[in-house]
């Protein structure tokens, strides 16, 4: 922390209303040369509306943006630009039908108000940044056949092709692996000796500390606290975010040694994804699969669901033996699946919670025959069930699930599949992108859903998640059961080593 | 598939439109010995000049992330209205004046579409289905409905100049001097799109407009020209069709649509918008004219003609939504030898 020097970025006293609603109620910050700041807090605790107000999309109602010593009662978008801020969206708003070079060097050429465009002239430009950061990237690739970590990387080199000077990252590590995330710190590190101050926004505690000098710490659009990161730990940042302590601890209730077996595979294989994959899994009890991104664990979960069919193996539900070769097969067999990219699979962003929680089990309220009509009043019933056991935070059920929070719409697509009443109860990734205190409030809801009786089966690479509830924990290495934990084994040194190894 | 033959196929299958191109000559040659002629080499040509200045219209706006179904109304609004007003006799205007007035006319009709998408963020299919009737409405109604036979003597003139006159054994093979203009506006298309910010952001837009928008290109602004160009493209496309007919009639051109924009997304034109070439695209118009062309030779009768290039229009955007479905496993693959690699 360079405490000599002028801060690049201060804000002084920022008040935000939202229609009488205090979104900001006097927030300061400051942002110094060479060090990465983390902005971490619940979701809707007012972090996105300050970074709005600093990029200049928002207008503050009050309070002052100091940008190398100069002072402004608000910011506009070209402004924050030409002042060196770049905001790096969780979308990175690049376009997949360009090349890296491209998308590197065009929206500079933009600002600039060029008339025309010189492949010749701006290739040596992106080749330059890409260098200086010693990144491996193929300039000539389209960004849409990129993984999500190098469209993250384009996106930084474009804003330093803009000379930017403060970076404010929004989630930056959501969509990474943990190497892809350890990639992303080095060329964090290189940015911070560039003299760029970083900003994180981010609800991953432990990456937080790792990457961050600085933690503020925001709640109900005030700020909590601003902390080297040296002095806090996992649990004080819980306890700063949400008000109360946080408990990650594990909590397992034991199932009961008579539980039937209620999901057995055996032999499943598909060539290229995984191969003789065999376990059980029994009514009361959460299964963890974990393992490193593109290891098989999430084609694994996906054939059990029927999207990806398996070519060999069997699937028995219930004693049964079941030929899932689509999501239907999967849907009558009793198998629930909550997929990783909730938002483009899980939900209609545009119909309301109710209309969503019915979405997939609307054959089970239909009338007898002959009428063969829906049911309203059971649907109603349902929906204002699961509306309330899963806690779900909206004013009414008729809102509109874009309007929620990340943390609520996963809980509505828990509650689109607890509605088929589901036998096995399938997860990828259930609290990614969700904040802390969410998180372990729908770790809850998925014990009381077992402890009902359900299988669930848990697909993750978050170690602490899988530790506080799962039973066993499949670890997946290419395609691959290599071992199976159980009890005081579920431990994140033995996992980790075990994925990597 | 080694670099080299991945280079070969270009970047929107190019490569691959050619290669079909060239099996089809030879295989026509094969069954018709009447195919691999210079008069049916400039039959083709002559029966592309035209589409192919509408398929540079269609294929700008496709990249876009559009679609226009408006502009061969446009075209022969603006063409009939021209030789309508020039009238006849000696005192008509030369050919510069009425080119310009025919392009003025398809500017302001493309404005029209434009200003509905770009202002009130409309479907562009809807919106350009509403005008094309509206603007042959207005041409049949407020301008004319009568067949005009006899052209103004600036254009009539141009009608019979040949670039090259080639006699063979049978009839003589003529290649009109209007093929100058489906070149030429070939270069300025290819240039418009590949060397300039608009050409750049029409790209930009047609991949993700939001995007566009936080990259601080002007969305609204790009899109009226868009259509204001296309507009003006298709109105150059009515008049060379005026000259080359040597009659205008306000009954022509509405209802070819289907087989330019079929030619078009052959060519490899993205139909969701982002992708497409300038060479694609005139390989594409090739193809559909050149199958056309065969089909007549070898006897299928015309109303088979229309079915095949619907055929041929499904197949362009099947295989797009197959290279689409390619790509994504590619990436799986790619993330799966990445964390293999760094398992070692």
């Amino acid at each position: 922390m360079s405490d000599a020097g002028t801060p690049m970025l201060e804000v002084r006293d920022i008040v935000k209303t939202f229609g009488g609603v205090h979104a900001l109620s006097g927030v300061s910050l400051q942002l110094d040369a060479g060090t990465v700041h983390c902005l971490a807090g619940e979701n809707g605790c007012g972090k996105s509306t300050l970074i709005k107000i600093i990029s200049g999309v928002e207008r503050p109602d009050s309070g002052q943006i100091v940008v190398g010593g100069a002072e402004h009662d608000h910011m506009t978008p070209s402004g924050a630009m030409d002042a060196g801020i770049q905001v790096i969206y969780q979308d990175f708003s690049l376009f997949g039908n360009l090349t890296v070079a491209e998308n590197i060097v065009l929206t500079g050429e933009v600002a600039a108000h060029r008339a025309l465009y010189s492949r010749r002239r701006l290739r040596p430009a992106a080749e330059r940044i890409v260098r200086e950061l010693g990144l491996n990237l193929d300039l000539d690739e389209d960004v849409e056949r990129l993984s999500v970590a190098d469209k993250q990387l384009t996106a930084i080199c474009r804003a330093l092709v803009h000379d930017a000077r403060i970076i404010i990252m929004d989630e930056p590590t959501t969509a990474l692996t943990r190497t892809e995330v350890k990639r992303l710190f080095e060329v964090v590190r290189q940015l911070t000796e560039r003299g760029v101050a970083l900003m994180f926004v981010s609800h991953k505690l432990d990456e937080v500390l790792q990457v961050a000098q600085t933690v503020t710490i925001m709640r109900n659009g005030v700020r909590v606290l601003t902390a080297p990161a040296g002095e806090l730990d996992q649990a004080s940042i819980g306890r700063y975010m949400t008000g109360h302590d946080i408990d990650e601890s594990r909590l397992v209730a034991p199932v009961a040694a008579d539980a039937p077996t209620v999901l057995e595979v055996r032999d499943l294989t598909l060539p290229g994804a995984y191969r003789d994959v065999s376990f059980v899994l029994r009514r009361g009890e959460i299964l963890g699969i974990t393992g490193l991104l593109g290891s098989g664990r999430s084609e694994i979960a996906e054939s059990l669901f029927g999207v990806l069919p398996a070519q060999s193996g069997t699937i028995a539900v219930d004693g049964q033996d079941r030929a899932i070769r689509s999501i239907d097969d999967a849907v009558a067999a009793g198998i629930g699946y909550v997929p990783e990219d909730r938002l483009s699979k899980g939900l209609f962003m545009d119909a309301s919670i109710a209309d969503n929680i019915i979405a997939s089990s609307l054959d089970a309220y239909r009338r007898r025959r002959p009428s063969r009509l829906l049911d309203r009043r059971r649907i109603a019933e349902t929906i204002a069930d699961l509306f309330g056991r899963l806690r779900i935070k909206a004013p009414d059920v008729s809102s509109r699930v874009r309007s929620l929070s990340g943390g609520n719409a996963q809980r509505v697509v828990l509650a689109k599949w607890l509605a088929t009443r589901p036998k096995v109860l399938i997860l990828n990734g259930p609290t990614v992108g969700v904040d802390v205190g969410s998180k372990s409030e729908i770790l809850q809801i998925l014990r009381q859903e077992a402890a009902d009786g359900r299988g669930v089966l848990i697909v993750s690479d978050d170690v602490p998640e899988l530790m506080a509830v799962c039973h066993r924990v499949l670890v997946v290495r290419q395609g691959v059961v290599v071992r199976e934990l159980e009890g005081a084994d579920i431990d994140p040194e033995i996992i980790q080593r075990t994925m990597a190894a | 598939m080694s670099a080299r033959l991945l280079a070969l196929r270009g970047s929107n299958n190019e490569g691959v439109l050619a290669a079909v191109l060239v099996v089809l000559v030879i295989v026509m040659s094969a069954v018709s010995p009447s195919f691999f002629t210079v008069g049916t080499l400039a039959a083709v040509v002559r029966s592309s000049i035209v589409p192919v200045i509408f398929a540079l219209a269609v294929l700008i706006v496709i990249v876009s992330g559009g679609i226009d179904v408006s502009f061969a109304a446009i075209a022969i609004f603006a063409a009939y209205t021209t030789v309508k007003v020039s009238g006849r006799g000696e005192a008509t205007a030369p050919l510069i004046v009425l080119v310009l007035m025919a392009l003025a006319i398809g500017a302001v009709l493309g404005l029209v579409n434009g200003a509905l998408i770009a202002r009130f963020r409309l479907p562009t299919l809807i919106v350009t289905l509403g005008t094309q009737s509206v603007f042959k409405g207005a041409l049949l109604t407020y301008i004319g409905s009568r067949y005009i036979a006899d052209l103004p003597p600036s254009m009539d003139r141009f009608s019979k100049t040949n670039l090259l006159s080639v006699h063979t054994s049978g009839s003589p093979a003529n290649l009109s001097l209007m093929v100058v203009v489906p070149l030429a506006l070939a270069v300025f298309v290819w240039w418009l799109m590949r060397n300039t910010m608009f050409g750049r952001g029409v790209y930009a837009i047609g991949g993700d407009v939001e995007a566009a928008r936080r990259a601080g290109f002007r969305v609204v602004r790009s899109q009226l020209l868009v259509y204001v160009l296309v507009g003006m493209l298709a109105a150059a496309g009515g008049v060379v069709y005026v000259i080359l007919g040597r009659n205008a009639n306000p009954q022509d051109l509405v209802g070819g649509e289907l087989d330019i924009i079929a030619a078009v997304v052959l060519g490899g034109a993205s139909i969701f918008g982002g992708r497409g070439s300038v060479g694609g695209t005139v390989l594409g118009v090739l193809l559909v004219q050149l199958i056309n062309n065969s089909l007549l030779l070898v006897g299928v009768p015309a109303a088979w003609q229309r079915a095949a290039v619907g055929v041929l229009l499904v197949i362009g955007v099947g295989v797009q939504a197959a290279t689409a479905k390619r790509t994504n496993r590619r990436v799986l693959v790619y993330n799966t030898l990445d964390t293999v690699e760094v398992a070692r």
